[in-house]
């Protein structure tokens, strides 16, 4: 399969990228490791005109520590998360889970910043990012700003991220101690998820997140809600499926994805504790 | 669009389409038809090349963005003499293949995992090639051909 012709651009510096995305608007789209765009373009569902290259913006591809956070660069691989000594200390969960997506080829190209732009709901970092209550930076020729991970899947496919904007970094809080599991439900080796669930147990709260429940990356509000109300977990995770729109396709049907998503919460807060 | 790249460790180039795959480059352009198209899909791995020395599904790169980096083919693998690699000796010691279509992506695929577990179980074999298919389902001998190459069988 071969995509759509396009015009090829690369860009060697982040405002280099956001200079091509304000002259091409619409019309362009960013390409990082491109396993989730290229894919997309060879089905001819995405047809950009201009690809603007930032797949050798190597200082967008970075992990470190920054006092109460950990910042990660946009253009970090899978890969580099799955095996960082910083990550598997401070945020065990985001390494186990960038681990989790496709399989080993695809990870070394993927990045972080690609699957959190393409926002897809039943891709596995987007649920990460949400229950650990990160945040996306994203410069733009009017400069820089931060949204919360909460604010940034705005719908099927889409974000917050103005069509002249480019994700520089993911910022996470510290949480060595925090109790975590993710579950990650598919038939087969390196399928996506039926229905995944993010789980952070921390002192005062715990925080849900399910992959692949409706047209976007969404938090559990009502398990959240009623774990914080005193239900016990039992309880709380008979409410995954409350409120949500969960999809039907080839796997499961919506009614089978809201048995699944209650059955992998029980099990998410059995294994946070919660 | 013009790209250099080193392939099998000579500096190549070619003119191609910015929306040419890496695999279209490798196959069509330098007649290295070892590397398979098999799923299109970065499902299959029967596509498997290295880049820069760890495994990639050359279906799902363009070759421009392979621009001035390190290609390592199937037919890279081995010696000039012809000596095979040991990942090849042990694939045709152990019987790993069946039809041989999966062959040179399984091939590409363990050499990149030895390199980064060099020691690894048969479980963190088999999770290893998870992105790697065999229709003929062979992967009982596959999984011995890397045991194998590893020296832990």
């Amino acid at each position: 399969m071969i995509p759509a012709a396009f015009d090829y651009v690369t860009a060697d510096s982040a405002d280099a990228a956001i200079a091509a995305l304000t002259e091409h608007g619409d019309e362009a789209k960013l390409l990082a490791g491109g396993h989730s765009l290229i894919p997309l373009m060879k089905f001819r569902l995405a047809t950009p005109s201009v690809l603007i290259d930032i797949g050798r913006l190597s200082d967008l591809s970075y992990i470190k520590e920054d006092g109460d956070q950990v910042a990660v660069g946009a253009m970090t691989t899978h890969r580099a998360i799955e095996n960082s000594d910083v990550l598997k200390a401070q945020l065990p969960m985001l390494a186990h889970v960038a681990g989790q997506v496709g399989d080993p080829s695809v990870r070394h190209r993927g990045t972080l910043g690609g699957s959190i732009a393409h926002g897809d709901p039943a891709s596995d970092l987007p649920a990460a990012l949400l229950a650990l209550g990160g945040s996306v930076v994203v410069k733009g020729p009017n400069g820089e700003r931060t949204i919360a991970a909460d604010d940034f899947f705005t719908g099927f496919l889409e974000t917050a991220l103005a069509p002249d904007e480019l994700m520089t970094e993911l910022r996470f809080p510290k949480m060595p101690d925090a109790k975590w599991s993710y579950q990650k439900f598919n038939r087969r080796a390196q399928d996506w998820a039926i229905v995944g669930v993010a789980a952070v147990t921390n002192p005062m709260n715990t925080s849900v997140a399910l992959v692949n429940m409706g047209a976007m990356p969404l938090r559990a509000e009502a398990v959240e809600a009623a774990l914080q109300g005193g239900a016990s977990a039992a309880d709380a995770a008979a409410k995954a499926g409350d409120g949500m729109s969960p999809p039907t396709d080839l796997n499961a049907d919506a009614n089978y994805r809201n048995a699944l998503a209650q059955t992998l919460v029980a099990r998410a807060l059995a294994e946070t504790g919660a | 669009m013009k790209v250099d790249l080193t392939v099998n460790g000579s500096a190549m180039s070619a003119d191609v389409e910015p929306r040419t795959l890496l695999v279209h480059l490798i196959r069509d352009d330098l007649d290295l038809t070892g590397t398979n198209v098999g799923c299109d899909t970065s499902s299959c791995g029967a596509c498997t090349v290295h880049v820069n020395g760890e495994s990639v599904k050359s279906c799902t790169m363009f070759a421009v963005q392979a621009q001035g980096l390190e290609i390592t083919t199937i037919e890279g693998m081995a010696a000039d003499d012809g000596t095979l690699h040991p990942m090849q000796e042990a694939f045709r010691q152990c019987h790993g293949l069946q039809c041989g279509y999966c062959t040179p992506g399984m091939v590409m695929a363990a050499t990149s995992l030895l390199k980064q577990n060099p020691s690894p179980s048969e479980a963190e074999v088999r999770e290893g090639l998870e992105g790697n298919l065999c229709r003929c389902t062979g992967y009982h001998n596959i999984v011995k051909s890397v045991m194998s190459a590893a020296g832990g069988a």
